[in-house]
């Protein structure tokens, strides 16, 4: 298992726009490079990428929070 | 009514200071907001009374409508000031506040929300007489979309009509690329704005961004206070602002601005507000959008027209005709406004937040700062990235960029990225300085 963290201050959003559906659900397969989260920096959105393939195991934020830079984000479980 | 004795301030960084300075030179109470991350900043400790609002990010304070009738209730405030950006545009919060029993220091939510929708926007120019770009009603299939663009002629642009902000824009030059391009740019109008509704405008080649200011109050006045030019800008994003626009001829000037009054009145606008404009090589002018607020660039068009934008709205909320006339305005001298923000220009514009740890200002004959920063602030990745705006004016539009380069000298950040830099470079070139130049201009010479 590995946690992404982030490499921005911000705020973590799990869906791409407020009216869309998140980017990945937990449980869900993502592939190395796949965008999972984005991070707000004054108003510019950063996308948070999976280091490896492997299964979203949880998310360590909610929609919204306020983020530090190094802080994991989520846990992706190695295949 | 004798006019508010308290004012909200819903907003933050220098507009809230702006805001607090014109109200206490009214004789007017203001009220301050903030959220976790503003606690210590310079509108809390100016305004008298200051309301905490919630957590940091923007959705959970300075968007959150009922903290801040709640702020307005238990500070006893009689109006609200929304600033630019955040609720400032939007009709359900200006509806809220009148329903809350509060004056709303902007113009009527029928306004606000009229203006808000692009097409609804573009018809009501047209209703006005004001010129817009030659373009086609809503195109849903390809057929209709080439043939529109037959009677347009190309180059145009793919526009998304529930859009905003230069979102969903495609420029398209053949019939070809049309087929090529409509599929994707309605998918992607879906997606972003709920409604893949198209429609195709004429691609205007090098346009300018002119803009002209208004007030207009309760007693049937309409005034402008001449144009601003906005046309350096990076992603539509604005960079650098001046009034009056430079080489515009003055039957432009006159035209254009009596096209702006003439859509206010047509709308029963209130308060203070801006038409913009796009004008093309043959100094053609089209409607492009209004923006129903006091602007970032607002102090411009302060500087040559010696008017305080924001005592007029406290005045015009209070019911008071506007202090001044069409006839009484004289446009003098001319002013440029940098925006310096926290962002590295050499980094692709890259945020900067963090901490400014030396923040020393200019200052001398003409120069002014708007900021609501002060040293060993943290500059937010909450917020939008701008640190300060510098407005330097001149008894001409040479005297101006002189003292900008002046001040730009004087101006130290530390600790942050800045676009100091990049001004300074901008102010002492040739090309802009000759004027006027178009919208892709700074792109251009960035690349």
């Amino acid at each position: 298992m590995s946690t992404v963290n982030a490499t921005l201050p911000g705020v973590f959003y799990r869906r791409p726009s407020p009216e869309q559906d998140p980017f990945v659900e937990v449980g869900a397969a993502v592939q190395e490079g796949q965008t999972i989260a984005l991070i707000e920096v004054m108003k510019t959105f950063s996308e948070v990428k999976a280091e490896q393939a492997g299964t979203i195991g949880r998310f360590l934020l909610d929609e919204g929070d306020e983020v530090e830079a190094g802080q994991g984000v989520v846990e992706v479980v190695s295949p | 009514m004798t006019g508010p004795g308290r004012v909200l301030v819903a907003n933050r960084g220098e507009i809230a200071v702006r805001i607090i300075r014109a109200c206490h030179a009214a004789g007017v109470e203001a009220v301050a907001v903030y959220s976790d991350a503003d606690k210590n900043s310079r509108w809390v400790q100016l305004a008298e009374h200051a309301v905490h609002i919630g957590a940091s990010p923007a959705s959970k304070s300075y968007l959150d409508v009922e903290a801040l009738l709640e702020a307005a209730r238990s500070t006893h405030a009689d109006a609200v000031h929304p600033g630019y950006g955040f609720l400032s545009e939007n009709s359900r919060f200006a509806k809220a506040v009148q329903d809350a029993g509060l004056v709303l220091v902007g113009p009527p939510a029928s306004a606000i929300e009229l203006m808000g929708d692009k097409a609804t926007a573009r018809a009501t120019a047209q209703a006005a007489g004001v010129p817009v770009v030659p373009g086609s009603a809503p195109v849903t299939d390809l057929a209709a979309a080439q043939a529109a663009a037959d009677e347009i002629g190309y180059p145009v642009l793919v526009k998304a009509a529930a859009g905003g902000g230069g979102r969903g824009i495609r420029p398209v030059s053949s019939a070809a690329e049309l087929a090529e391009v409509l599929p994707a740019a309605q998918a992607e109008a879906r997606s972003a704005f709920g409604d893949g509704t198209s429609y195709l405008e004429r691609a205007l080649p090098r346009p300018r961004h002119i803009e002209v200011q208004l007030l207009a109050d309760d007693h049937g006045n309409v005034v402008h206070l001449f144009e601003r030019d906005c046309s350096v800008q990076r992603r539509r994003q604005k960079l650098l602002e001046e009034a009056p626009a430079p080489g515009l001829h003055d039957e432009t000037r006159r035209r254009i601005s009596e096209a702006a009054v003439r859509l206010a009145r047509h709308v029963g606008y209130r308060n203070a507000g801006t038409v913009e404009f796009l004008v093309d090589e043959d100094q053609c002018f089209y409607f492009m959008e209004m923006n129903t607020r006091i602007q970032v660039e607002h102090p411009v068009s302060e500087a040559i027209s010696g008017v305080d934008l924001v005592a007029e709205q406290l005045r015009i909320a209070a019911g008071k005709p506007i202090s001044f006339a069409q006839e009484d305005l004289v446009c003098k001298g001319a002013a440029i406004e940098l925006r310096i923000n926290a962002e590295d220009p050499d980094r692709g514009f890259a945020p900067s937040p963090g901490e400014v740890t030396s923040f020393d200002l200019p200052g001398g004959p003409g120069v002014r700062v708007d900021t609501g920063l002060t040293r060993g602030d943290r500059i937010s990745p909450f917020y939008d990235s701008m640190i300060a705006k510098l407005i330097c004016w001149g008894a001409d539009r040479d005297q101006a960029y002189s003292r900008a380069e002046q001040a730009l000298r004087e101006f130290r950040i530390e600790g942050v990225a800045n676009t100091i830099p990049l001004h300074a470079r901008l102010v002492g070139n040739d090309k802009l300085r000759s004027g006027p130049v178009h919208t892709t201009w700074l792109e251009e010479q960035l690349e």
